[in-house]
Formats: C-alpha cells, structure tokens, sequence
C-alpha cells in the first residue's frame, strides 16, 4: 500500500519537474536573459544600454510610428470586427457558418501574404488591374506603400481577431438583459447602444487589447509596406539594424525589443484598468436574444457581408494568385502569357527557396509534435492540479506569445550567441536556434485547446483508473492522452499552420542553409521578384487550405472555440 | 389599464406546438395566474404577449389594438408592456436608479421628472435610498424589487410576471407575495403572473388558467378551479387530487348525483345535466377521506405512513382496487400503522365531466 503511495507520488514529482525544466528553458530563460542585457550588459548593472537608446532618434521615429499603427490599427479592427460580430450574432443574416470561415480567414494567413497580396492587387504591375486596364502605369507608387496602408492591412488581419472575442461576449448575452430593455420602449439600435455594446465592454476590451499587441509586434506588413517607404516601427527597424550591423548590435537591439514587450504590456495594462471601472458581470445564463429581423433590407445587408469578404479575402487572393502565373514583372496576363515557371523555379530550381520549403516543413511538424507531447502533461497540471503556482505556470507559458515575436527572437539570440556553456554546441546561425525559438513561442497554442479539453473531461474517468491501480504515466497514457488528444493534436495543426509561414522570428534567427518560407518570401519580394513571392505565397495559403479541411474532420471530438474558423 | 386577449393563439417550433389553439380573455385590471408542469409553455405564452416571439397562428389584443397576428406584429417595445423576469435581468453596467429609469430615459422624459419617478418607485417597493448601488450588491429579494419597480416605472398598462419568486427562499416569498397582492390592489394594473407554485397562484390570483403541454386545460377562479375540475389533468395536478373510477347511476338532480366508486354508493357534486354513464371519474381531496372502523365504506392496507408534525399522511390502497394510491391526512394521535387494514369512507367528491363535454 504504502510503496504505490510513494510510487505515484515519485511519478507526479517526476511529471512536475519535467514540465517545470520545460518551462524554465522555453519561457523564463530567454526573458531573463533579455532583462539582463538591458539592466547589466556585460555582467554589471548600467545604464549605458538604456541611455544609448534613448538618445537615438531612430528610436523614437520608430516609437512614434509603431504608436501610429498600433492604435490605427487596432482602432480599425476593433470597429470591423466588432460591427460584423453584431452583425453575425445578433440578426437573421442567412449564411452564418461560411461568413464566419471566410471572414476568419485571414488570421490563418500569414501577415505577409497578406501584405503581398494587397501589393499585387493595387500595384502598377497589378495583374489584376490590368486585366481591365485599369493598373497605374509603371513607376507610379503602390499607394499601399503609406501609414494608412500599414493601418489598413493591420485591421484586416486582426479584425477577424477582434470578431472571434467579441462573438463569444455576444453569445453569452441572456436574452432576458435584451427584452427587458425593449419592454422599456427601447427600440433595437438603442438596446444595441445602451445595453448591448455596454455589457460587451470587457470581451471587446480584451479584443483590442490583443489586436494592440500584434499590430505592435507585426513584422510582416510594416516590412513589404513601411520599409518601401522608410517608414519604419520598432520591429523592422530592429530588422534593419541586426541585417546592417549584427551580433555588435544586439545589445542596442535588446533595448528596442524591450520597449515593444513595455508598450504591448502598457495595452494590456490599460484593458485592465479599463475593464475593472465598472460592473459588468452577467451571471445569469439564457437562451441567446431573438436574432433582429432586418426584414425587406437583409438581402441588402447580406450583400455587404460578401462584398466585404469579397475584398478583403478573395480579391486579394485572387490578386496573388495572377501574381504567380504572370511570367515577368509588368507583363500583361492572359491565357498565352500564364504561365506555371514561377512554382517551378520555387520549387525545384532556387536553392534557396526548396531549402526553405524544406526546413519550414520539418520546422513546423517538429514544433507542433512537441507542442502536442508536452501541452498533455502541462494541461494535465494546470487544468487538475491542485498547486497554486500552476497558475503562474499557465502565465509563463503565455508570455512568450503574448510578447512580440520579435522580443523573443531577440532573447534567443541573446541566450545562443556563445556556445552553451559545458556543452560547447552551438545554436547560433544554425536552424536549431529558429527551433528553440518556435518552441517557446508556440507551446502556448497547443496549450490552450488542451486545457479546454481538460475542463471538458469528467475527472472521474482518470479516478477510475486510479482507483483500478494505474499509476500516474499509466494513466496518462491509456487515458488520459486519447482523451484530450483530439484537442491538443488540434492545437499541434494551429501550429503547423502558424509556423509554416512565420516570419517575424525567422526574418531575425536566419542563417545561409536555414532560411525558412517567408524569409526567401521577404527576399524575393525586396528584390522585385514578386512572382515568386507570389507563387510560394500561393502554395503555403493552398497548403493551409488543406490543412484546414483536415482538421475540421477533427472537429466532432473538440470542444467548442478550438478551431477559430468553425462556427 | 388595458384588457388582453388571445384568440385561438397557436405557436410552433419548428415541429413542436409549445402553444397549442390557446384562447383567454384577461379583463381590464384583472389579476390572472397561468399554472402548470414545466415545460407546459407558460414563458412561451408570456413571450408571445410581450412580443418577443410572433404567433404561428391566431391573434393577440391589448386594449383594442391588435398586437400580434399571423400577418405582422407590433414591436415589443412598442406594447407598453412590463416585464419581471424569473433572474430578474437587471443590468449589470448600470446602477439601480440607471436600471429604473432606463425606460423614461428612453422615452427621452425630463430629467428631473424622471429623477423624481425614479424615486417614487424606489419608494413604492421600499428601496429608498439604494439608488446608487449596484445590482451586484444587492440581496435576491432586493433585486426582485428592483426589477419590479423597473417595470412599474413607465406606468405600463399590462403587467406580465414570469416566475419571479422561484429564486427566492420560502419567507421572503410570502413577503414578496404580500407586496404584489397590494401593489395590485393600488394601482388595478392588469397582470399575468407565471408560476408553478400553486399556493401561490391561489393567493393572488382572480382566474388562473392551467396549461398543459402547450393547451389551455381550464380557467377559472381559484375555488372552481380546486372544487370543479374540469378534467383529469387540473384534477390531479392541483393539490394532488385524487382520482377514482366511477359509475353514474342516476342523472343530476340540485347538482349532484348517484355513483358507484369502489363497491360502494355515493352522492357526489356534478355538473348540471349529467346523466347515468360508466367509466367515468370522480376527483376527490384528501380532506373528504375519513376512516369509519364500522361504517360504510371500503377495507384496504394501509401502505405507508408519514408523519408531517401534528398528523401523518397516509398511503392507503383498497382490496378491490390494489393499484389505486389514496392518500389522506390523520391529525395526532395517529394510530394506523403501516400494513394494518383499515375501512375508508368517502364523504363527497366531484364528478368529472365527460371528455368534449362543453364547459
Ligand atoms: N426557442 C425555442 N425553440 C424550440 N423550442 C422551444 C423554444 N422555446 C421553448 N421551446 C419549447 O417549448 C416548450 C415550452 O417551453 P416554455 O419555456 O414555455 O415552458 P415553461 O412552461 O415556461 O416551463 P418552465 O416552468 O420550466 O419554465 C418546451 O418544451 C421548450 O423546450
Ligand atoms: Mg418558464
């Protein structure tokens, strides 16, 4: 009796502190390690780091800038996504699931396809314009290349961000709060304004607060559309020193990443601070409110609806995709021009470009069967342990991803310029730093479907098991695993998705042999080669696609919310 | 103040009739009950009166307008109607004088006319003073208030309460009762009130309409409604009515009439114009059971026996019927015990009337 007591205690000490190594490595490392470098370069306390920063005017153009679209951008996202998320909950449009999907889509593309596609679309070598005649002659700025093409593109991509928190809210809204406001006399746009949008404060609080920190953090669309126009943010104006000076200038690096990490921190302060002002606990639990009837004018609104898919989702895409049939800048499309050159020159000719579908591949599955193998065990303690700092487990998993991208790839950087120390094995310009760095940065996203999982699983099947003498790895295996595995193995794709065509942590981490998709994606592009850029754009989004449809077979097992484009 | 009338209101859910053919005339100022087994359709009814949900068929006035009809609806906030919601849906972001007021903010009333109504309803369901809390903090009983004096606020000609003392423990609901009782009687407003409690709907109510799966069982006033059922269903569902199979052997005379239940004879009350029949039933209470050791009656077991304090209750099942339960009450000192044989007298009972017989 009292050996298999120590035994299973002896396994969830051993559980704890594997996940405890895992989290240590992957979260607080590279934090600390960037921290040290901005309070005690070199081993000693200074302010030398700080003070050559702030002295810079670079930095505070940057500063300024990333303050410029941060807030226009999340300003922009927060009014889409909040008006389509009404939208779609709360009146009788017809054809909600597949609004949903296409308008989620674009968060399941990477910002700088995105960007790409956009350029492609508006450019003077639009092949799509051109298709009616209608493209700026040559030479003529891509209006895109602006602040408002960065803020528009920036809502875009987070709007869908924006509709997916703030749809939650309005689903969880009793139907009672709406009819006893219309009982007053209040007719539906004042119950909208009044009681609705009020009561909807906290989720879209937290909307723009998690829009304020990717468009703060977003590398991808500032870079194909500030950097054109020198107009440059913190996170590409960090790219730019690095490309420029390298390890010399990290130090200096570290400091502008750190002042990313502070205004995305000073965001989420502020949704705080904002959210804790007023009461707005719904505690009780309905039926959703009765949708409004838009009457003779829904097929009116119902166009909109398309019209707005229309342009920011497949017009875009189509755009891109005329990109990378189009043999040759400038060239005019048409059924004896289209061509198929580009993919294969990606492909199978450019060293470069197959390399990097190649390491992006293994990249991303590495990173996401890691994910999922160590998301079961995490979840596990933070979903039914009973320790009070499982909590801070769950935050020190969250920081890196709640951070900017490029703050982390900085700590990397930081954390594996010298060899590691005893081992002597470098990870410095190898891929094996973009690994590390994948890792940390996306353990998060396999996490969260599995704690989810876990709060869906009734605890008494794992008690059974206990109680039928499985020790802890027993159950972990025979039951625990293949019961949250649809979910965390959700998660695991989230990520091949996400990484697949990262770049921002990329864009800083290559080396030569380790470039990843969208670094040879950037490149293409800054050296006018956009037809390439298109056609790898072109397969990464198709190969998502895919992937999408793959994991919606999973669905039936998930608990609701894991996939963000299923309604 | 404004009469309400549903005519043949029918409401369907995709497949499933929630209200069936449903027809009730409110009067002006009165007070009516609508009682019944969950899921009977009652907040469904309420939501059709309010507007929240359109009729399937049928029609719906208040006053001498009508309000819902297969062709168009008018718009809830349009029927100047109240509403006290079971969870009482007070708004959370706004304060308790913000919640009261919010309709004659609406309706864009003076501000200090509307301060000063604000207060009066405070006054009117004893909060002063709490118009500045938050609904948060305040008590189940509080809240209920609350929501009760948002409603009354803008004067509303038709009151409909759903539930709205379920939440609350056993005292404060016979206080609440007490306040709806008069807040009735001062103003005369017109109300429907939902509830399952029977005892309840006794109190308050002038009629009470019984549904049952998603049909008007009967309506009438409380005392018709516990002495003259008008069907099985009402018959047992209001305090636990028992039913016995019954003969008729002789037509009414002065409303009652002969029958024969369980062997024996007896004279029970009927509807005028019963004539002899079999295989009918009569609805007795346990209060018109007694136990006659040597008198007429009939012998049985007594199955079980519960004391409530002060007397027992008693599960008791005839030799000649062992399947029927009857229950009845006998004060301290109880001296049946379970497994004895007893003999029970029936004293009176109504007759139920025939299925499709017009009321
Ligand atoms: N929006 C709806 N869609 C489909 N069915 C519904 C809807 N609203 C109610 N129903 C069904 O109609 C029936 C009556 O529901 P209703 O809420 O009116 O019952 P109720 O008498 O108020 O019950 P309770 O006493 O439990 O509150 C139920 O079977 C319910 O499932
Ligand atoms: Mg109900």
């Amino acid at each position: 009796m009292s050996t298999s007591i120590r035994e299973s205690r002896g396994q969830e000490m051993a559980l704890t502190a594997a996940v405890a190594v895992v989290i240590v490595l992957l979260s607080l490392l590279p934090m600390l390690r960037l921290i040290k470098e901005i309070v005690a370069p070199g081993g000693t306390l200074s302010t030398v780091a700080i003070k050559a920063g702030l002295a810079s005017p670079a930095t505070w153009i940057a500063t300024w800038h990333t303050l410029v679209v941060g807030i226009g951008g999340t300003v922009l996202a927060v009014l889409s996504g909040t008006l389509v998320a009404v939208l779609i909950t709360l009146t009788d449009i017809r054809g909600r699931s597949a609004l949903v999907l296409c308008y989620v889509m674009p968060l399941m593309i990477a910002p700088q396809v995105t960007a790409l596609a956009w350029l492609q679309l508006f450019g003077p070598a639009s092949p799509f314009l051109n298709l009616f005649g209608a493209a700026p002659p040559l030479g003529t700025k891509n209006p895109l290349y602006s602040t408002s093409g960065v803020i528009l593109l920036l809502g875009v991509q987070y709007g869908p961000l924006v509709f997916l928190l703030v749809r939650a809210g309005l689903r969880k809204l009793p139907r009672e709060l709406v009819e006893a406001a219309r009982a007053g006399g209040a007719g539906w746009f004042t119950v909208l304004v009044t009681i609705v949008l009020p009561l909807m404060t906290p989720s879209i609080m937290a909307a723009a607060a998690l829009a304020f920190v990717s468009c703060v953090g977003n590398f991808g669309i500032p870079a194909f559309l500030g950097i054109p126009a020198n107009y440059l943010v913190l996170p590409t104006l960090i790219y730019q020193r690095l490309a420029g000076g390298g390890p010399a200038v990290l130090g200096e690096t570290a400091f502008l990443s750190v002042l990313i990490g502070i205004i995305a921190m000073a965001g989420i302060f502020a949704q705080e601070v904002m959210s804790r002002r007023r009461d707005y606990r719904i505690s009780s639990t309905s039926l959703p409110a009765e949708p409004y009837e838009f009457g003779r004018w829904r097929p009116a609104v119902q166009a909109g609806m398309w019209l707005l898919i229309v342009l920011v989702l497949f017009l875009p895409l189509f755009g891109l995709v005329l990109t990378s049939l189009v043999p040759g800048y400038g060239i005019a499309l048409n059924a004896r021009t289209a061509t198929l050159d580009n993919y294969r020159f990606v492909l199978f000719e450019h060293d470069a470009a197959s390399r990097a579908f190649f390491n992006s591949f293994w990249l991303s599955i590495a990173a996401a069967f890691f994910a999922v193998l160590v998301a079961v065990p995490i979840g596990y303690l933070i979903a039914w342990g009973k320790q009070r700092w499982v909590r801070l487990l769950n935050l020190s998993v969250e920081l890196p991803y709640a951070l900017p991208g490029v703050v982390l790839a900085i700590a990397s950087l930081l954390l594996f310029l010298r060899p590691i120390p005893l081992t002597g094995i470098q990870l410095y310009n190898t891929v094996w730093i973009i690994l590390y760095a994948y890792l940390a940065r996306f353990l998060v996203l396999a996490l969260r479907p599995t704690i989810s999982g876990y709060h869906q699983i009734d605890r008494a099947l794992e008690e059974a098991a206990q109680v039928a003498g499985a020790g802890l790895f027993m159950r972990m295996r025979t039951i625990i695993f293949p019961l949250v595995a649809p979910a965390a193995i959700a998660g695991g794709l989230l990520i091949f998705m996400t990484a697949l065509s990262e770049l921002t942590v990329s864009a800083l981490l290559w080396s030569s042999g380790s470039e990843t998709i969208g670094v040879v994606m950037f490149s293409f592009e800054q050296g006018g080669d956009s037809n390439y850029a298109a056609a790898m754009s072109v397969i990464t989004v198709a190969v998502t696609f895919v992937l999408m449809l793959v994991t919606n077979l999973l669905a039936p097992y998930l608990p609701s919310g894991v996939l963000p484009w299923r309604d | 103040m404004a009469r309400l009338s549903l005519d043949h209101v029918t409401k369907s859910f995709a497949n499933f009739d929630a209200v069936k053919d449903v027809s009730i005339d409110v009067g002006d100022g009165e007070f009516l009950a609508v009682l019944g087994p969950s899921g009977c359709g009652k907040t469904t009814l309420l939501r059709l009166v309010a507007g929240f949900e359109k009729v399937t068929s049928g029609e719906i006035r208040i006053g001498s307008e009508t309000v819902s009809a297969k062709g168009g609806s008018v718009a809830p906030e349009r029927r100047r109607v109240g509403i006290v919601f079971q969870n009482y849906a007070l708004w959370p972001h706004m304060t308790v004088a913000e919640n009261i007021g919010y309709s004659l903010k609406v309706a864009k009333l003076d501000r200090a006319v509307a301060r000063q109504k604000v207060e009066d309803a405070l006054a009117l369901v004893n909060l002063q003073g709490l118009g500045d809390r938050r609904p948060s903090n305040l008590s189940g009983g509080q809240r209920q208030r609350v929501a009760l004096a948002r409603c009354l606020v803008a004067a509303p000609s038709l009151v409909l309460f759903d539930e709205p003392l379920a939440n609350l423990d056993v005292h404060l609901r016979a206080s609440m009762e007490d306040e709806f009782a008069a807040f009735h009687k001062r103003t005369g407003t017109t109300i429907v009130y939902i509830t399952h409690d029977q005892a309840e709907a006794m109190a308050l109510a002038d009629r009470i309409a019984v549904m049952d799966g998603g049909r008007l069982a009967q309506l009438a006033t409380p005392r018709e409604l516990y002495h003259e059922p008008a069907n099985e269903m009402v018959a047992s569902f209001i305090s636990q009515g028992i039913l016995l199979p019954a003969d008729v052997l002789g037509a009414e005379e002065a409303g009652h009439c002969k029958v024969r239940v369980l062997g024996t004879e007896l004279v029970v009350r009927c509807r005028s114009g019963e004539r002899p029949r079999t295989g009918a039933r009569i609805c007795c209470r346990s209060a018109d059971l007694d136990v006659s050791p040597d008198g007429a009656g009939f012998d049985g077991l007594v199955k079980r026996v519960i004391y409530q304090g002060g007397a027992a209750r008693i599960e008791f099942a005839p030799f000649n019927a062992p399947d029927l339960t009857l229950h009845f009450e006998q004060p301290d000192p109880v001296v049946l015990e379970s497994g004895a044989q007893a003999r029970l007298r029936i004293r009176s009972g109504w007759l139920i009337p025939a299925a499709g017989a017009a009321s």
